[in-house]
């Protein structure tokens, strides 16, 4: 594709300039902002514990050197250089690939919808935390003052506040229920900030930015100073963190590795993109993006110490509580006086008294205590921020100030990462000038937001919850690895690696090597192909189910497996497809409207050939 | 002969007091753990206590006002602290219903942990359920109040930026026939020669001469 021509980016005719950052560090800070998100904190230690702890390192570096750097290295410079969001970017590389823009604007409008839900959730948690007793400390009596409620002392007073006093869920997907209005006065809360620090572009956010991308740090070294003098926390370091390395031969530690790496990144929204056409022409983009990527996979690593030091606290205090229960029902079933039985005797004690009065002993009986088996509890996504966290935390003394603590960190997480799916929806909606010269930038965000936050009050539904998991598992995930396919292949291949090497060789001074032009041709693209095809094998073996609370179920609190109902698995296809189906249709169109302009107007001259004329 | 009496009459009490009679109930205390340094040693006086406090609360039963300490009997005492106990009626031949000894001593409850500084956790007593306390929700949730004040802070902040706005936008609409001169529009357009853009006039790297060019006197007036 050698006869593509430099594209022009546009002039800014007319009024305004186009908006620019104050300074490098408000566009570094927003693209950290963007990157280090909820997932870096609840979804990366699940996947070391889960992989193998230090050994889950290996797949992650790999991916990040073949995929997330080059893939991200593209957005900045495609964004940079062209100065316009990623729709019309798309369209001035090649107008039959403006799919591409719509694809990752669709993305981000979903992914918008369900990211502030979260932030809505924990905004409510943030709300019940100025109280001691916290809340979720302790079950509520019933109605009529005779015992705990029934459905928290089955299952534990932290999981009975989130499933019951917050999300009241329903226990089936198909009883939607009424709106919850707590959650609906929150989200609309949520929305109010989100406007508030996106009102008027990057010139609001980039003040915001400085509070949101740097609070979180500052927490995060606060847990990690008290997570590390706790009880236990290096035992449950050292647990967490040994590598296992027969890991590395299940295949799926690789795909995991991959998505992980990809989605931390937020690539593929369009918000990075958005980002670099604020900067100036000249501007070290691949230094950017190789900082960027290395500081979010820097705190990816930090989080999980700060997280696993508190959860190790968790594992040792819940194992002592546990020993203490198994004492007192030694120390009450055989009359011995109080505490003269302690934790380091227990064992022997109990083995004495088997010895000299089985049958007693056997018909206790003692619940089995391992350290390992609290370790091993593993959580991931809001089951670790909403309970296992919140629990952690009701151990801690001056329990309302951490919580306080722990949740305006995940607030300002998940908050700068809203100001790039904002970011990316609103850059592309004003470059394209669909909206008239006269209407304001701040009437256009807010249109935004209330069209936002109108849509997303079914998530405040009973079955709120089921329909963000959806969201989270399928609107996302599949979409992403295409779009992002198709911004690699189309920047490489229809762009021109030669262009694109000129262009990187002016805004930087530096032509890209052979490790950037080697991976951005062959391996990752090929590695988004296998992690696609990956992901839907891995899609289609299970059939798409829920993990439902049903109080009624036999086996409560364990989580009952359902299947999805026929109709909400048509809509997980319809997310599933629906961003990524706009590449085929605006090339028809583009394809349909060339030809109709092609008869109407037979070419004058044999040298001009206009596009697409072939298909004619 | 009196001998006989004494032992009989004391074999019959013992009779009536013991692990597992009926109407009998077990008492358990936890001293250590509730008070830790400060804990009592449990002997024979604080046994007394005991009684008293029991004959005290079957004294506000109606139709038991005649209770005395000597009719509550203690047995089995251990050193977990625990023990059993009964309430004898005046005749100290039969014990009292386990009905009428559980609902006087769930009326009295707080007392009776208050004289022993225990609670409902430390001082229990099997087959006789607490009351539970009632849950001391203030009138308005606190997250209320709390929502009430950041909402009320962002309507605020947001109305002052959209004020801000609209000013600056009407201060821009009656000022753009000052800057007609496409010299201040330099620093916006990238001109274009072969698909290269020019390096635009790079304003941060130069310095600008004040005694040229001020902002508002571009143009002399006319």
């Amino acid at each position: 594709m050698a006869g593509a021509p430099g594209p022009a980016p546009p002039t800014e005719g007319g009024g305004e300039a186009r908006p620019a950052w104050d300074n490098k560090l408000q566009y570094l800070l927003s693209c950290v902002g963007f990157a280090v998100g909820l997932g870096n904190l609840w979804r990366f230690p699940y996947l070391c514990q889960m992989y193998g702890g230090g050994a889950f390192l290996i797949p992650y570096v790999i991916a990040l050197a073949f995929e997330g750097i080059p893939l991200f290295h593209i957005e900045l410079a495609i964004g940079q250089r062209l100065r316009r969001g990623s729709i019309r970017v798309w369209t001035t590389i090649l107008p039959y690939l403006g799919g591409v823009g719509l694809g990752c604007f669709t993305v981000s409008l979903l992914a918008s919808l369900y990211y502030n839900m979260v932030l809505t959730w924990v905004l409510w948690y943030l709300l019940n935390s100025f109280q001691h007793p916290l809340p979720w400390s302790a079950c509520p009596p019933d109605l009529n003052r005779t015992g705990l409620v029934q459905e928290c002392q089955g299952s534990s007073p932290v999981s009975y506040f989130w499933y019951r006093r917050t999300l009241n869920v329903s226990a089936d997907i198909s009883d939607s229920g009424p709106v919850q209005w707590r959650l609906l006065l929150c989200l609309a809360a949520s929305w109010a900030v989100v406007y508030l620090c996106v009102i008027r572009g990057i010139e609001t956010t980039g003040k915001a930015i400085y509070f949101t991308a740097l609070f979180p740090y500052l927490v995060l070294t606060v847990f990690l100073i008290r997570g590390l003098t706790l009880p236990g926390a290096i035992g449950g370091l050292t647990y967490l963190f040994t590598p296992d390395m027969r890991v590395l031969q299940n295949p799926r530690v690789w795909l995991d590795a991959a998505t992980q790496i990809f989605f931390s990144l937020s690539l593929a929204f369009g918000g990075h993109i958005a980002f670099a056409s604020y900067n100036q022409p000249r501007n070290n983009c691949r230094r950017d993006a190789v900082s960027v990527a290395l500081v979010n996979s820097m705190t990816s690593l930090y989080a999980s110490i700060a997280v696993f030091s508190v959860l190790g606290f968790k594992a040792a205090s819940d194992h002592g509580q546990c020993l203490d229960r198994n004492i007192l029902r030694l120390i009450n079933a055989f009359d011995l006086p109080e505490q003269s039985i302690s934790r380091d005797d227990y064992a022997a004690a109990l083995a004495r008294l088997n010895v000299s009065q089985p049958a007693r002993v056997a018909g206790l009986p003692p619940e089995a205590c391992r350290l390992e088996d609290f370790l091993d509890k593993s959580a991931s996504g809001p089951g670790l921020a909403f309970i296992v966290f919140a629990e952690a935390v009701l151990h801690m003394p001056a329990a309302p100030a951490w919580a306080v603590l722990f949740f305006g960190m995940l607030y300002s997480l998940g908050l700068s990462s809203m100001f790039g799916n904002m970011e990316s929806m609103t850059t592309p909606i004003l470059d394209l000038g669909v909206m008239a010269r006269r209407v304001p930038k701040e009437a256009l965000t807010g249109l935004v937001c209330l069209l936002c936050f109108l849509t997303s009050s079914c998530f405040t539904l009973r079955s709120g919850s089921y329909w963000l998991e959806i969201f989270d598992q399928y609107a996302t995930a599949l979409n992403l690895i295409l779009l992002a396919f198709f911004e690699v292949v189309g920047v490489v291949y229809v762009y021109g690696m030669k262009q694109l090497c000129d262009d990187i060789a002016w805004m930087t001074g530096r032509r890209p090597g052979f490790y950037w032009r080697a991976t951005w041709k062959v391996v990752s693209p090929l590695l988004l192909l296998t992690i696609f095809v990956a992901y839907i094998a891995l899609l289609a073996s299970s059939p798409p189910g829920y993990k439902a609370w049903n109080p009624q179920y036999e086996q409560f609190p364990s989580q009952q497996g359902k299947p999805y109902p026929s109709w909400v698995l048509a809509a997980c296809a319809l997310l599933s497809f629906l961003p990524t189906l706009w590449v085929p249709v605006v090339a028809l169109g583009q394809l349909l409207t060339r030809c109709r302009e092609k008869t109407r107007n037979p070419p004058q001259d044999g040298g001009l050939k206009p596009r697409g004329s072939r298909a004619c | 002969m009196l001998w006989l009496l004494f032992f009989l009459v004391t074999a019959i009490r013992a009779d009536l007091c013991q692990p597992d009679a009926e109407n009998a109930f077990k008492v358990r205390l936890s001293i250590r753990t509730a008070l830790g340094d400060k804990a009592y040693a449990w002997d024979t006086n604080e046994e007394y206590l005991f009684k008293a406090m029991v004959a005290f609360s079957m004294r506000k039963v109606p139709n038991r006002e005649t209770t005395e300490i000597s009719h509550v009997l203690l047995c089995n005492v251990t050193q977990r602290v625990s023990f059993w106990f009964v309430v004898t009626d005046p005749s100290r031949n039969h014990t009292l219903p386990a009905v009428e000894v559980q609902s006087a001593i769930r009326m009295n409850r707080n007392r009776i942990n208050n004289a022993f500084f225990l609670n409902d956790q430390t001082l229990e007593f099997l087959r006789i359920p607490s009351t539970l306390a009632p849950p001391t929700d203030p009138s308005v949730p606190i997250w209320i109040i709390i929502f009430g004040v950041i909402f009320c802070i962002v309507l605020v902040a947001t109305m002052l930026l959209i004020l801000s706005g609209i000013r600056q936008h009407r201060r821009k609409n009656k000022g753009p026939s000052e800057m007609e001169d496409t010299e201040d529009k330099c620093e916006n357009v990238i001109t274009i020669e072969n698909g290269i853009p020019c390096d635009p006039l790079d304003m941060k790297g130069g310095h600008i001469n004040d005694a040229f060019v001020t902002e508002d006197e571009r143009l002399t007036p006319l």
